[in-house]
């Protein structure tokens, strides 16, 4: 009876399977017999601990008042100075807003395209266009977001760019796109949509190739045109991988990425066009606030993380695949 | 989808094959736009409006912004950094994919719940570049390679592929006298030749692109990537005001000039791009489904 419990608190995680984890020396000699695996497991764990788990560690800066030459555990704690701090900062309260209107429009412009692209390829007949047009689409999310603001910048300048040529040969003022902030959301979004609406198709059409023909060939018997048959047939059947990117996009509200805005920003646009990522950056690096940005950056992070968690549950809850 | 002949099917094909013509359209003419720009004088490009095959062809532009060491530089670095970077990434992703198939392996959904919940929750900008600073890498090429060297995501994609190998044919190895490195080398990568194209390219494409580990770590500018480059002559030569300057080198480049460098930078990714896509819709629903 005491070998038995002795034996049980030894290793009270490892026994979903009590009849292979007989003992530890059993789990030895496995251990041992496994080398060569955890040999290759090495630079792998080695990466994730360094660069993904010990900034998580790091992450406690932001109750300090961090200075780079005393470190973690030299500088001074401060408590929730820097939360709190942002939210009676007017500046963050306009990032936020900023964000959140990236992210609205990355919601209802940019999510329904490549829905209608998708559904559009699909009704394509003939399988050569339908490689063409995909090859085409695919395209520009392969380039860099520098190259696909570089494209629109020698489009749209001032300075000889084709749109302003094309606006004044019609007659009209020319704009000045780059330094107008009225211009900074529209560029923004069209270049989202440029770049990943075609991408975007790939798990539509993959799921959309899915569908039992047999629906078709029915509903045609029944009478219905192609375009009931998308609404009646297509749509429904797609419903649920709609739904569950839907919800990866909710939990990813205030991740829109530093790069893209970063290239797009100035100092004409920077009232509309700063945005949580973009803030990170200069407070934190240009201004070395590293704790108040440090915070920022958690208060993201959090946000984030309780999002997704939330609208897993939430789909899960509406009878719907949970995202994992 | 079988054939529709009836009237008003075929109405709507004709109105669906215009509309995705149109956006096919939309999606190439900037890119045609720039080609046919940079192969074309400056004074050509201000005169005629919308250039899609040049009148004057002309090799100016090129010959400019290869006649200072700039851009060959600059490219240098991208090249060796997306083959380096590239081998490196695809090696220690495959070497941890494979070794978190092996059920018997302990501890392997301690490790699969460390990858996943990276995806989930990060430390941030900051705390990342502390890390990298205290590990000495600020202004090395390292530090456009290491802070990113595994993409949780495409570990996952490369575990489920090797999962769908066989068993039996590992274990017939092992009976032979393989080791588990044996085994990896000699069994599974070789059965694996469309995943390891997919995901070297998929990294491939993500060093060849890399700008904001670039941006973050390094201040001196003579180790810069093309397309921090790209974005020195471009974007801030148009009137922008960002803090850093552009190389003395290098006069306010005219438009065709700025072309013939988005050109350069964009050369490699399209003429990988016909191997990637022979085989990345499927990558990218392995991907999609769950682990």
């Amino acid at each position: 009876m005491q070998e038995v419990t002795a034996q049980t608190s030894s290793a009270p995680q490892l026994q979903p399977k009590p009849e292979i984890y007989k003992s530890s020396s059993e789990l030895k000699k496995r251990l041992w017999r496994n080398k060569w695996l955890y040999v290759m497991l090495t630079p792998g764990v080695l990466y994730f601990l360094i660069f993904k788990y010990l900034p998580m560690y790091g992450l406690i800066i932001s109750f300090q008042d961090y200075k780079p030459y005393q470190g973690i555990t030299g500088s001074d704690w401060v408590g929730m100075k820097h939360f709190s701090r942002l939210f009676t900062e007017p500046d963050f309260l306009n990032i936020l807003v900023n964000t959140l209107v990236l992210f609205g429009l990355n919601i209802l412009i940019y999510f329904p395209m490549p829905i209608i692209l998708a559904l559009m390829l699909n009704e394509l007949q003939g399988t050569f266009f339908k490689r063409t047009f995909q090859t085409i689409f695919y395209l520009p999310h392969f380039l860099s977001l520098v190259i696909i603001v570089s494209i629109s910048y020698v489009m749209v300048t001032m300075d000889g760019g084709i749109i302003n040529e094309l606006l004044v040969y019609f007659g009209f003022e020319p704009i000045n796109f780059l330094l107008n902030p009225g211009w900074f959301r529209p560029m923004y979004i069209i270049q989202v949509i440029w770049r990943e609406a075609g991408w975007g198709t790939i798990i539509y059409l993959a799921s959309i190739a899915a569908i039992d023909p047999g629906l078709y060939e029915a509903s045609r018997m029944d009478g219905a045109g192609r375009l009931r048959q998308v609404w009646h047939i297509t749509l429904p059947a797609i419903r649920g991988v709609i739904i569950t990117l839907f919800i990866l996009k909710i939990g990813s509200v205030l991740d829109l990425g530093f790069e893209h805005v970063y290239l797009l920003l100035n100092s004409m646009n920077r009232e509309v066009a700063e945005i949580i990522d973009t803030y990170v950056y200069t407070a934190g690096l240009r201004q070395g606030q590293f704790s108040y940005s440090t915070a920022i950056g958690f208060f993201k992070s959090i946000v984030g993380f309780v999002m997704v968690i939330l609208v897993n549950k939430l789909s899960k809850k509406m009878g719907e695949e949970g995202v994992y | 989808m079988v054939e529709d002949k009836t009237i008003s099917g075929r109405i709507f094909s004709a109105i669906n094959f215009t509309i995705l013509a149109i956006i096919a359209l939309i999606t190439v003419l900037p890119l045609v736009h720039v080609v046919a720009g940079s192969f074309t004088t400056s004074a050509e490009l201000a005169s005629s409006k919308f250039v899609l095959i040049p009148k004057v062809w002309s090799l100016e532009a090129y010959k400019f912004i290869f006649s200072t060491n700039t851009i060959f530089k600059a490219m240098g670095v991208s090249i060796g950094v997306t083959a380096i970077g590239s081998v490196i990434s695809l090696f220690i992703t495959s070497l941890m994919a494979y070794a978190l198939t092996r059920r018997d392996l302990d501890g392997r959904k301690v490790v699969n719940f460390m990858v996943v919940f990276t995806m989930l929750f990060h430390g941030g900008m900051i705390p990342t570049f502390l890390v990298v600073k205290e590990l000495g890498l600020i202004d090395t090429y390292a530090s456009l390679i290491l802070p990113s060297a595994i993409s949780a995501f495409n570990m996952i994609i490369l575990r489920n592929f090797f999962q769908n190998i066989p068993e039996g044919l590992e274990e017939s190895a092992k009976i032979d006298g393989c080791n588990d490195f044996g085994i990896l080398f000699r069994i599974v990568l070789p059965l694996s030749l469309p995943a390891l194209a997919t995901i070297g390219l998929f990294y491939a494409v993500t060093y060849w692109n890399t700008y904001m580990n670039a941006i973050l770590y390094l201040n001196d500018s003579a180790k810069w990537p093309i397309q921090v480059l790209l974005r020195q002559i471009v974007v801030l030569a148009s009137g922008m005001d960002h803090s850093a300057t552009l190389d003395a080198a290098v006069p306010p480049p005219d438009q065709s000039i700025k072309m013939a460098v988005i050109v350069v930078a964009t050369l490699p990714i399209v003429c990988v791009y016909p191997f990637l896509q022979k085989h990345f819709a499927k990558g990218a629903m392995l991907g999609s489904m769950k682990g």
